[in-house]
């Protein structure tokens, strides 16, 4: 796996300058360039996370769910969720950006095609069974190495495929002096599932120790909470993830998910607490990641907005266009990401939905060309197939 | 080695849950007969809990809620001269754990609450972990993840359980569309897909509110700001996304939205209906008129409306088709071969839906006796096949929790109402394959001490399947407990 890299090392240590090589790497995967995508899992109500106060139908449509005075103003038209000040923080400084009327081609409004569409950035449900994102990190590969790596204890759709991509979540470690792992790695040699996971796993272990990102230990005065679903896990998962990304060696590409954006009924409490966890994530990453965030661009999507209208019982029902999230320390600057459909009725998307103004796969075929240099053909045929008719949006990252 | 050796051996391995000492000695004299003997009319075992039933659990809830309201009362008025003596829980419910109970009422209904789950899922485990009906168990369970509650609020926590126990478990071998009605019409259900709020817009409870009138007759829960009553199409949409037609079943928005208007009156039961416990049927929230939902006409009859759809939806070639092709996925192969869901398929509609034909046309199936085990268990499933083959089971739920939350499965908590994934992509995480290794050492750091031949117990947890491979190593293992850690890191013991 690294052998790309090493060779390069070997050929500066043996005093060769290959300037030539070099510079079609750099050129294909600019050096030290991260990635995060975080997908918040359930329908994120895109007119909660960034609400448009100055769109004259909010407050008629969204009734009891419209924010309040305590809204985070952005500009004339939208406010962030009161849930989110770290990213309004940024956004203030210009290192946050929405993306407020984003969705993906799928219109079924089911989470699991919609999912399945937002993961694979396929035109349609079921075509492939890879992710963007790992078909991404394998069209870079080919000029050098790239390693990607997701938080959590399972694997998500998104990076799962041909190129290999670890994943770590918190636990115990590896008991260094067992013989197993070494054992165990042998009776694998000829498992193609388990082989290369096990592998990969002790790797990252190894990565998480030396890293810091384990956080065994104290990290900002505070013990580091192990797991769990809260405010104080999200910021710890954040401050992992920075750990890792910052280590030589570690992972430019990452995937995190959050769960619980699927709120029918009794939204605003609920969705208040996801976003806080939100918000506390991308803060542990921001302030993880110290002067590695002026290379580091996150992406927050979701796989569908909700009705613009409240429902019957408090809450919002499946809908189309959503909120995204664009945040780095090196973002152009700008104002809203995309187009504005308003909340005119007939504006809206079968007279229930926001407007799906802008394809999400626009976004991030423009931030992977602009970001981390990726081709223009890889992104339209393989990274997202047959979307050349859907033009990268350039100059965010 | 017979081709009998390798049936007995996939029969315990993959139809149940894997093998306990002497199992596939018993499956080996007619390995599908096994298998079939298992298949009985009254449905899978209940597991053990405290004995509440769901409706003691919702009103346990309410005075917990209750307690709560109070609580916040008090804080706002001055303080009472006495303070207030933390309920009593049923000693039935303190025999899991000696917690100690916390001072704050509210504090120790909610410890409460969680201890009735905690009760349930150790239940639940056991049972996995002991029976000598695996495949009942594991058929069980697949219905179980096919009706998806998760506990993913307060009150469902206690709620998970006896869902499975009354609605799930007594059906799985009767009628589709018995268990249809058993698992939409449950409280848990009802609460899980936020149908118990849902209101029709022109019932006569809404046009009431409209008018300005209280909200009578309603749970009103007192957390919630006033609200316009309506509609919430969450359940309709998953019962034809998840439970019954799939997702290309052929229905569209308008049927999801015209179903959840047939929905509306099926609620639970509040605090103003006394004597009044679980499910109930409100006249005065249900949406009048006909509805049409997949081209079909309902005609108005209240209660019997949404009874009516539910048993069309069961009856539908689309349900057998999705249902039948995920039993395959889940039994036999991630990508299942045409021919075993077409079979099934034939036994579901030439039955009409009976779940005990289908059970004996995959047993009966040759696609499902295929050699090479396709499938990667689940963590739930490695972790109670590990128990089995070392012939235990749970005493605490420490152990279990710790490796099951680890390994992404928390019991009664799965990410959304599509359930557990039944496929090997999102499970076979290299963190997870970490994780598994240190579970499988920290049994055999347990249990391995114990075990008199290490390679004798392979065989008798593999039985044919076993390869010679891992036969070796286990052989010359340094240890006990390595070698017990090396067969069920085993790439056979993983997968089934």
């Amino acid at each position: 796996m690294t052998a790309p890299l090493l060779s390069r090392r070997a050929f500066a240590a043996a005093g060769l300058a290959l300037p030539f090589l070099a510079r079609v790497a750099e050129a294909a995967v600019p050096a030290g360039k991260k990635l995060v995508v975080v997908i918040c899992r359930g329908g994120m109500d895109g007119l909660s996370v960034a609400a448009p106060v100055g769109d004259p139908d909010y407050r008629a449509l969204r009734g009891g769910l419209a924010l309040g005075d305590d809204a985070l103003k952005l500009d004339g038209t939208f406010a962030l969720n009161p849930a989110l000040p770290a990213v309004h923080k940024l956004a203030l400084a210009g290192q946050a950006r929405i993306a407020p009327a984003a969705a993906t081609p799928d219109r079924a409004r089911s989470h699991f095609e919609a999912q399945d569409v937002l993961e694979t950035g396929a035109a349609g449900v079921y075509a492939t069974t890879s992710g963007w994102l790992n078909r991404a990190v394998q069209s870079m590969a080919a000029a050098g190495k790239v390693e990607a790596l997701s938080v959590g204890p399972t694997a998500p759709l998104i990076l799962r495929g041909p190129a290999p991509a670890g994943s770590w979540s918190p636990g115990r470690g590896v008991d260094a002096t067992s013989r197993l792992p070494t054992l165990l790695q042998d009776l694998y040699r000829d498992d193609p599932l388990l082989g290369p996971a096990l592998a990969r796993g002790l790797a990252t272990e190894t990565l998480a120790r030396e890293s810091g990102a384990a956080g065994d230990g104290m990290t900002g005065g505070q013990m580091r909470p192990a797991a769990g679903q809260g405010r104080d896990a999200a910021q710890a998962m954040g401050q992992s993830l920075a750990e890792f990304l910052k280590a030589p060696g570690g992972p430019q590409i990452a995937a995190v998910s959050l769960d619980g954006f699927d709120t029918h009924a009794n939204q605003a409490p609920l969705l208040a607490t996801r976003l806080a966890s939100l918000d506390a994530l991308l803060d542990g990453l921001h302030t993880g990641l110290g002067p590695v965030w002026k290379d580091t661009v996150v992406l927050v999507v979701t796989e569908f907005g909700r009705t613009a209208r409240a429902n019957g019982t408090g809450g919002t029902d499946h809908g189309t266009g959503s909120t995204a999230l664009v945040l780095g320390g090196g973002l152009k600057a700008g104002g809203i990401v995309g187009d504005w459909p308003t909340l005119k009725r007939q504006a809206l998307f079968e007279d229930r939905d926001v407007y799906p103004a802008l394809d999400m796969r626009a976004l991030e075929k423009g931030l992977l060309a602009d970001h981390l240099g990726v081709d223009r053909r890889a992104l339209d045929a393989t990274i997202f197939p047959d979307s050349a008719g859907v033009r990268p949006l350039l100059g965010i990252a | 080695m017979t081709q009998k050796d390798l049936d007995a051996a996939i029969a315990v391995t993959r139809f149940g849950l894997g093998a306990r000492p002497g199992e596939i000695d018993a499956a080996g004299k007619d390995p599908r007969g096994w298998l079939k003997a298992q298949i009985r009319p009254e449905g899978a075992d209940i597991f053990k809990t405290d004995g509440e039933t769901s409706s003691q659990r919702l009103a346990e809830f309410r005075e917990y809620r209750q307690e709560r309201a109070m609580a916040r009362q008090d804080k706002a008025a001055p303080p009472p001269p006495t303070p207030p003596t933390p309920p009593t829980p049923p000693s039935s419910a303190m025999q899991m754990d000696a917690i100690k109970p916390a001072a704050d009422p509210v504090q120790a209904a909610r410890q409460f609450i969680r201890q009735n789950a905690a009760g349930d899922v150790l239940g639940r485990i056991q049972l996995a972990s002991e029976t000598d009906a695996g495949f009942r168990e594991r058929w069980a369970l697949f219905w179980a993840n096919h009706f998806t509650v998760s506990a993913n609020k307060v009150q469902l926590a206690g709620l998970v359980g006896p869902f499975e126990n009354e609605a799930i478990r007594p059906h799985v071998f009767g009628r589709f569309a018995d268990l249809l009605a058993a698992a939409e019409t449950h409280p848990a259900m009802l609460i899980y897909l936020d149908q118990a709020q849902s209101v029709g817009p022109n019932s006569r409870a809404a046009q009431f509110q409209r008018r300005g009138g209280p909200r009578r007759g309603l749970a009103r829960n007192d957390d919630q700001p006033r609200r316009t009553l309506g509609l919430n199409e969450n359940l309709a949409r998953e019962i034809l996304e998840l439970h019954t037609v799939g997702v290309d079943g052929g229905y569209a928005q308008a049927d999801v939205t015209e179903f959840a208007r047939a929905l509306t009156g099926l609620s639970i039961a509040g605090p103003r209906e006394p004597g009044v416990e679980g499910v109930v049927f409100r006249d005065a929230t249900h949406e009048p008129g006909e509805r049409t939902i997949m081209g079909v006409r309902y005609a108005q009859d209240g209660k019997a409306q949404a009874g009516a759809v539910l048993a069309d939806l069961a009856a539908k070639p689309q349900t057998a088709r999705f249902v039948c092709t995920k039993i395959a996925r889940h039994f036999v192969a991630d990508d299942p071969p045409p021919a075993l869901a077409a079979r099934l398929e034939k036994a579901w509609m030439a039955s009409r839906g009976d779940l005990g034909r289908v059970a004996e046309a995959l047993v009966d199936a040759p696609e499902a006796w295929a050699p090479q085990p396709a499938k990667l268990k689940t963590p739930y499933e490695y972790v109670v096949s590990s128990y089995r083959a070392l012939g235990q089971e749970p005493r605490g739920l420490g152990q279990v929790n710790a490796a099951l939350n680890g390994l992404g499965q928390r019991p009664f908590g799965a990410p959304s109402p599509k359930g557990w994934p039944d496929e090997a992509g999102p499970w076979a995480a290299s963190d997870a394959l970490v994780k598994r290794m240190q579970f499988a050492q920290q049994l055999g750091s347990v249990f391995g001490p114990r075990v008199q031949a290490p390679t004798e117990l392979a065989s008798q947890t593999l039985g044919a399947r076993l390869t010679p491979a891992v036969a070796t190593a286990i052989s010359r293992a340094e240890s006990r407990p390595e070698a017990v850690a090396l067969l069920l890191m085993s790439p056979e013991f993983q997968r089934r």
